[in-house]
């Protein structure tokens, strides 16, 4: 018998270039395997920090989004009605004089007048210093309508968040509990974590409404209903504190559980120097949480003036959140509430282990071990996502560090910058002075009342309304309010809305058919009642059929980009990391990377900040901001190689730092010393290694806030304290969200609208962007909606069913599926799979456009009218966090039809007609 | 070349643990980007933005099993060729296209023979074959045979491009052969088993299967109270505080 | 399985052209000259026209010539070489026949026998396939042959012969069905052994794995719905045998005959379709097939 002759050793390729993937916020390395200058395969970087070699089905896609056909090709400028996706392609130095005709007067005259929101931008510290320098006080990148109740609720109780900003140790965990999880951005480091626990056997709980993926493969599966997470935990924490099972030594010394709350205003006492004070149980007699030696006496109290810990004790142990009184609500039997306690508290405390590993805190205290509690947590949008979202998450936090589970081995890690207290972080600022920058950065954390953005006649200073009474923690602004805003022209008009790398007209707006109203909406004179749009998108999305100048961007293998640690670095908890993208690539297209067009827009706006006193530009693009732009002295976008290429965090500029990060992989990691790993927040050694590395000017240790006093600051001023105050239809609602202790409130709820309905994300596709992917595609190029047995049976569907599904806004008809695997309230579906017609050049009768749908269009950004002459939004009342997972509807069932509804019309596409068969090999 | 190898000196395949597989769909397109630029013809796609329809030399499948009480639980499914040891795919080959190679018993489809009858596909089981309509030949999964033996690929990538993808490490690739094997070990330990064992094919790939869920009621006692309520509690916590 | 018309197409025609070849082999009629011209060309152009038919099942025809490489292990390419063998052995029959006046007996026996070979590996191709429980069991060869015979005894003009035998054939196939209908469940094949869950409750598929279509899907899950298709089986019967027979049995005419043998082609295309779109392939359980 002879076998075929076979090369089993085929050359691979030409050449590796390795670079940053951009399928989606994660950013894992890739190595680019390049064929005759072309992109022939994709792979993981295996000595990536993130993703250590493994690579997701969007990152081996790249290829098929790198050649899609649905790239934009030049400048475009509007030449049909909006909506219609009718343009003429133009020159970039017709598109640039455009933009500059339309800035420049707006910058001059009336800074307020302009509006410029960034999508998921991985390039927040460059855009948001644009913005600063342009002087509007309108900026905000998308976290408002992401997951900035997860953000805020981090850094205001313990100096960092989940997301990806920190990680469960996975090394070390043995019990492991996630809330509300589909996919995340760390999307490769939790499936590698996952993988790591289940490899040795630890304990996955996953706490969803919903039993696919992540939840899946949990060992044990809590269907919960959706938006009572915050009572499920308030419940665990019942259970704790009712057994005695929490970290004394560890809320006594790194938490203020010890600090003094002043019986009458509810404020932390402090001492002179404004420090909290504790009472020290050496002396019985107050003194500050920092003293060397102290030992804060957590059931301290002081001439009435008792202690945090107190107040937890006293409002957690209440019968309310005993597991019978809370297993309704949440769809959890009281005895499963009640083991998964036990078991907690077994694995935090009966499994604690030791790594011997000396270090000193900040009080100067030598320890000569580090304690490992071996439980951690993550969570997502799943608690976030709701009007109830910000106090969850704080009482998810309350729990880990009740256990003393946080920044501790086999808990929960931060990854730097993080941690890295509120008081480390900017205040908002919106003064905005024509031709003049603004008076700070747009964004950052109110400490009180005082910190709003409101306008001397307290009205919004910005078009989003964030850092107002109705949602005064709104660290991320408020994206999906723009646009309804600027057509209300409540708070007021606007000239320009700059939009970049968002589909607003689509699937990251509520409302989205509403949305496309007003992006077409004109008044009397039949002017637009926005009168301009400048959007930048690589792609021919639904939005860019809405604007009237594309600024057409390169693909992500075509141009540079800086992860930097200025915003959204790729750090581990055991390192700084960040990381460049960098043309493997060269375009095919008259196509510019958008940064270098905004450094192109400044040097025309000679904007300060990008002039130097000479009055010439100071960079030429993007990639020369990277390496010369200095935040600080020494301190710039990128870390590494920095001075004469020996500096890592502070150094100067080094015209080789590009080259040096290419040479290493398009990354550079720092390690953290093994005495700084854990305890970052109250570690010397840590706190003076982030010194060093430029992530601090100076060591700030801090305690975890279990009690925020910025919110109580603010429930002051609705009590009628300071000159700051709500305005009376406000203070009710003021005054009950921004409670300093987690508290848990149920969303409204109208019996016309039993039936919660969730979205989620497909870990193979990522938001509209995947739909254009030959491959990608193939796996979910439609969505049905997934019913629960209950409701399946109840209405008798049957496979191949339509349902038509109702909400207090609106009514979708759509293809329906069975799950058995759900909440019996729930009903869910696949994120933004659905499309419009015509548009990411896919067929007039492509799946996604027929059979695909948006549960968005049931989404308003406001509540239903509720009598009270007010039109709530549909947020959380302390961030402004869009509250898509609050949507209740109703379901009745329908035959099978063909296509989906609403219909949302068609637009004509600017790019040429796909091809009709692919095969894509580059060749040998 | 239709005839099966009495026997096979290494036994190469695959361990999948259906336990840890959270679905991602990673090795489903690490696949067909590596086979679309390697070995034989690229993995085509017809109508690719209309209403598709493309090659794949692995999919990955979704079930929800009920057990007899508790929830239905949903278990990812990851399906390739198996490489069986009695594969009916190899025998059923009129060309001699199709093959099972001696030295480690993948098996493979020779496309310079293929003349795209389908009948192998229709022989297995696990519709782990499909044919390409634009080259017109069989295609499966080659278990990488041109990344394992790959000298021009550093040692540790000598592996197929689904097993280094996989985010959460649920693929294992080995040899079945050697009892020593991290391979032969996983399937010992953690029953491994066949697809569909009537069919007598003999699978060379094994399944682990997911552990047993929703077990957390019956784990650990439930907690002792210390205290019922809020005073109680704070002389607890004297005590407590007492002995720290 | 999908019934392409092209496998429908190239299992009848050859099946009868076999048929037929064997009954000229046997003498059956003994015909020389310009009838045996009339009669070999019939069986012929059936039998080629069949395996022509095959060859649009290719998807890479260029490489057919190899099928005939592998006889020792496949059924297909058995088939490729016995029909090349009929073929030749039945043209040298034809050739004596119709130039030469004479039939060499025992040519034309090894001619029988290799035809009906030939439509024997034929139903091997299926019957072997463990995939396709409906297909894989002994009646499908025996119907393979009973209906080759039966036909070719209606084409070879065997009237006394031919209405037994399409009796017969009419019966096995309806034995074959009524066996076939219990094949997949003796099986034992199901989606529990498919996916080896089974042993933690009843599973049932979600998400099938891409929501494109595949080739998988399209040529192995093919769903005919049971009414429809009892319809379609007596139809069938009605047309292969029943017609033929009660064309038989009236006084004999052109007419007649011709209606005869149409009923019966279009009575075994209908039979072969339902061959084809009833075979339910194991792998339609990880679809959520069956
Ligand atoms: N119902 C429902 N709606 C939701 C959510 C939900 O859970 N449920 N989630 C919300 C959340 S958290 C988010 S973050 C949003 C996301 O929604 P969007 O921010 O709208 O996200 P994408 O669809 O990714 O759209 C981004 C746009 O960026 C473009 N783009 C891609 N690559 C590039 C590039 O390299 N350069 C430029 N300039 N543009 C590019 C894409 O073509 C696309 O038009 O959706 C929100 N909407
Ligand atoms: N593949 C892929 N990855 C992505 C993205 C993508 O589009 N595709 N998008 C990125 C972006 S912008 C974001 S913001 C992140 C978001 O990542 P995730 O936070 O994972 O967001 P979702 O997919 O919306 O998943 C929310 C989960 O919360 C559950 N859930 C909803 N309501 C509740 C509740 O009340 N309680 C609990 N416990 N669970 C609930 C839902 O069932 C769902 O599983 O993902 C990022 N990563
Ligand atoms: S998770 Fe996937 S898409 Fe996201 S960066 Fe990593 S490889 Fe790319
Ligand atoms: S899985 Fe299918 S294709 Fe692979 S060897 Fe077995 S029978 Fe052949
Ligand atoms: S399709 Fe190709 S490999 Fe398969 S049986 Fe036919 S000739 Fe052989
Ligand atoms: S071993 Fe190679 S060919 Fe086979 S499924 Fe994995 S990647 Fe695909
Ligand atoms: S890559 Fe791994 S986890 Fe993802 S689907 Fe494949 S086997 Fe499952
Ligand atoms: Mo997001």
């Amino acid at each position: 018998m002879r076998q075929p002759p076979l090369d089993t050793a085929p050359p691979v390729s030409d050449e590796i270039r390795h670079t940053t993937c951009y399928m989606c916020a994660c950013r894992c390395g890739i190595n680019v395997h390049m064929k005759g200058g072309k992109v022939a395969y994709i792979e993981g970087n295996r000595d990536h920090p993130v993703n250590k070699g493994v690579l997701c089905a969007k990152g081996s896609a790249g290829i098929m989004q790198h050649n899609a056909p649905s790239r934009l090709r030049a400048p475009l400028k509007r030449v049909g009605p909006r909506g219609s996706g009718e343009f003429e392609e133009i020159s970039w130095d017709e598109a640039l004089d455009i933009a500059q005709s339309w800035l420049e007067p707006i910058r001059h005259d009336n800074p307020e007048k302009l509006a410029f929101f960034t999508g998921r931008d991985q390039s927040q510290s460059f855009t948001s210093f644009w913005a600063q320098n342009f002087g509007m006080p309108n900026y905000a990148a998308h976290g408002g309508f992401c997951s900035v109740n997860m953000a805020a609720a981090g850094i205001y109780t313990m100096g960092g968040a989940f997301w990806e900003f920190g990680q469960p140790d996975w090394d070390h965990t043995k019990l492991f509990l996630l809330f509300g999880v589909a996919e995340d951005h760390d999307s490769n480091p939790i499936k590698m974590g996952i993988g790591k626990l289940k490899a040795r056997g630890a304990r996955v709980i996953g706490v969803n409404p919903i039993r696919t993926g992540y939840n899946a493969v949990a060992d044990d599966w809590v269907g919960i209903t959706p938006g009572t997470d915050g009572l499920f935990i308030l419940s665990l924490i019942h259970e704790l504190l009712r057994a005695g099972k929490i970290d004394l030594n560890y809320l006594a010394r790194f938490t203020n559980a010890p600090v003094l709350v002043d019986a009458d205003t509810g404020m932390l006492l402090r001492d002179d120097a404004g420090k909290e004070l504790v009472i020290d149980r050496r002396t019985g007699a107050p003194a500050p949480f920092d003293e060397p030696g102290v030992q804060p006496d957590l059931a301290g109290t002081l001439d009435g003036h008792r202690s945090v810990f107190q107040l937890i004790a006293d409002r957690y142990l209440s019968p309310d959140y005993a597991p019978d009184a809370v297993a309704e609500t949440c769809g959890i039997p009281a005895n499963r509430i009640r083991a998964i306690a036990a078991e907690i508290a077994r694995v935090a405390f009966d499994e604690a282990f030791e790594i011997a590993q000396p270090w000193t805190d900040f009080r100067g205290e030598r320890h000569a071990k580090m304690t490992g509690r071996p439980v951690s947590f993550h969570a997502m949008r799943g608690i976030s996502a709701h009007a109830n979202g910000f106090q969850t998450c704080r009482a998810l936090h309350l729990l880990q560090i009740l256990l003393g589970t946080v920044e501790v081995p086999g808990g929960f890690r931060f990854k730097p910058p993080y941690p890295k207290p509120v008081t480390a972080h900017p205040t908002p600022h919106c003064a905005a002075q024509p031709d003049s920058p603004l008076d700070g950065p747009h964004l950052g954390f109110p400490r009180g009342p005082q910190d709003l953005a409101l306008k001397p006649d307290g009205s919004p200073a910005r078009i989003d309304k964030a850092f107002t009474w109705e949602n005064p923690l709104s660290a991320h602004g408020l994206m999906h309010m723009v646009i309804s805003n600027a057509h209300a022209g409540d708070p007021y008009r606007i000239d320009t809305l700059f939009l970049y790398m968002a589909n607003m007209a689509w699937n990251s707006s509520m409302n989205t058919g509403g949305v496309m109203q007003m992006l077409t909406d004109t008044d009397d004179n039949g002017d637009y009642v926005i009168p301009r749009i400048i959007y930048s998108d690589a792609y021919s999305s639904e939005m860019v059929a809405y604007a009237d100048l594309i600024l057409p961007d390169t693909t992500y293998l075509e141009r540079h980009d800086c992860i930097s640690l200025l915003d959204r670095p790729i750090c581990e908890p055991g390192a700084a990391a960040d990381a460049i993208r960098w043309p493997v690539a060269a375009p095919d297209r008259d196509v510019r990377g958008f940064q270098t067009v905004l450094v192109q827009l400044a040097n025309r706006l000679k904007l300060p900040g990008f002039t130097g006193a000479d009055g010439q530009p100071l960079y030429t693009d993007y990639a020369d901001y990277m390496t010369r732009h200095e935040r600080k002295p020494g301190i710039g976008p990128l870390m590494g190689w920095r001075g004469d290429g020996t500096d890592t965090g502070r150094g100067a500029p080094n015209h080789d730092q590009i080259d040096r990060y290419i040479e290493n992989g398009g990354f550079c990691v720092a390690h953290i010393p093994d005495e700084a790993l854990y305890y970052k927040p109250w570690n010397a050694a840590y706190q003076d290694w982030a010194v060093g590395m430029g992530l601090y000017d100076a060591p700030q240790p801090y305690l975890f806030q279990l009690y925020v006093e910025p919110m109580r600051a603010f429930q002051r001023a609705a009590e009628g304290h300071g000159d700051r105050q709500p305005p009376a239809h406000l203070r009710d609602r003021v005054h009950a969200a921004m409670d300093p202790l987690p508290a848990w409130h149920p969303a409204p709820s109208d019996p016309a609208y039993p039936i919660h309905a969730l979205t989620q994300r497909p870990m193979a596709m990522y938001h509209s962007w995947g739909s254009q992917n030959a491959w990608l595609r193939q796996i979910h190029g439609e969505n049905p909606l997934y019913l629960p047995t209950a409701i399946w049976d109840g209405h008798g569907f049957a496979p191949g069913d339509w349902a038509r599904v109702t909400s207090p806004h609106g009514a979708i008809t759509v293809p329906v599926a069975h799950h058995a695997g759900l909440n019996p309230h729930t009903i869910w579906t696949w994120n933004a799979i659905g499309k419009r017609g015509g548009a990411w050049a896919l067929a007039e009768d492509a799946p996604e456009a027929t059979r695909g749908f948006l549960l968005n269009h049931l989404i308003h950004e406001l509540l239903p009218p509720r009598g009270d002459g007010l039109r709530w939004s549909n947020s959380d009342p302390v961030t402004g966090q869009a509250a898509w997972f609050d949507l209740k509807v109703r379901i009745e069932k329908l035959p099978a039809r063909t296509s989906t509804l609403p219909d949302t019309g068609r637009q004509n596409s600017p790019v040429p007609v796909a091809p009709d068969a692919l095969a894509w090999k580059v060749g040998p | 070349m239709t005839a099966l190898p009495a026997t096979t000196t290494r036994q190469l395949g695959l361990v999948i643990d259906l336990d840890t597989c959270v679905g991602c769909q990673a090795c489903v397109i690490a696949c067909k980007g590596w086979n679309t630029e390697n070995y034989g013809a690229p993995l085509s796609d017809q109508d690719p933005y209309g209403t598709p329809s493309g090659t794949f030399l692995n999919r990955v499948h979704s079930y929800e099993v009920q057990p007899e009480t508790g929830s239905a639980q949903l278990v990812h499914f990851p399906k390739s060729c198996l490489h069986c040891e009695d594969a009916p795919c190899v025998t059923v080959c009129p060309t001699g296209a199709s093959y099972k190679r001696v030295e480690d018993g993948i098996v493979l489809v020779n496309e310079t023979d293929c003349m795209g009858c389908g009948l192998c596909a229709w022989a297995c089981p696990y519709g782990a074959r499909e044919l390409d309509l634009a080259a017109g030949v069989m295609k499966k999964c080659t278990l990488c045979v041109d990344r394992i033996y790959n000298d021009n690929l550093p040692e540790e990538d000598r592996e197929p491009a689904c097993v280094r993808t996989c985010p959460a490490g649920a693929r294992h690739f080995g040899d079945f052969a050697d009892p020593d094997s991290h391979v032969s070990r996983l399937t010992k330990e953690r029953d491994g088993m066949d697809l569909m064992p009537e069919q007598g094919t003999k699978p060379v790939n094994k399944y682990l299967p997911p552990r047993p869920r929703d077990q957390i009621d019956v784990l650990a006692p439930l907690l002792n109270p210390v205290a019922e309520e809020p005073t109680g509690f704070l002389r607890w916590l004297d005590k407590a505080l007492e002995r720290l | 399985m999908h019934p392409a018309p092209s496998v429908i197409l190239f299992t009848t025609l050859s099946g009868l052209g076999f048929g037929l070849l064997a009954f000229l082999g046997l003498g059956m009629p003994d015909v020389t000259g310009g009838s045996a011209l009339a009669f070999y060309g019939i069986g012929f152009a059936l039998a080629v026209g069949g395996l022509v038919a095959s060859t649009f099942h290719l998807a890479n025809p260029k490489n057919a010539i190899k099928a005939f490489r592998e006889w020792r292990t496949s059924w297909l390419s058995r088939e490729g070489v016995a029909a090349v063998l009929t073929l030749t052995v039945a043209g040298l029959c034809a050739v004596g026949a119709a130039f030469f006046d004479t039939r060499l007996a025992p040519l034309g026996w090894l001619s029988t026998a290799l035809a009906l070979f030939t439509v024997h590996c034929t139903a091997m191709i299926y019957a072997q396939l463990k995939t396709v429980p409906r297909w894989h069991q002994i009646w499908t060869p025996v119907h393979f042959l009973t209906t080759a015979i039966a036909g070719g005894a209606l084409l070879a003009g065997q009237v006394s012969l031919a209405m037994p035998l399409l009796l017969l054939a009419g019966g096995v196939q309806w034995v074959t069905w009524v066996q076939g209908d219990k094949r997949f469940a003796a099986a034992g094949t199901t989606l529990e052994t498919a996916t080896g869950l089974g042993a933690i409750g009843t599973p049932r598929p979600f998400e099938p794995p891409h929501t494109g279509s595949n080739y998988l899907l399209r040529e192995m899950v093919h769903v005919v719905g049971r009414k429809h298709s009892q319809k379609l089986r007596l139809i069938a019967v009605a047309l292969m045998s029943v017609v033929p027979v009660i064309c038989l049995l009236l006084p004999f005419n052109h007419l007649l005959a011709a209606l005869a043998v149409l009923a019966h082609l279009l009575g075994v295309l209908v039979a072969r379709w339902l061959f084809f779109a009833q075979a339910e392939h194991v792998v339609g359980l990880y679809y959520g097939g069956r």
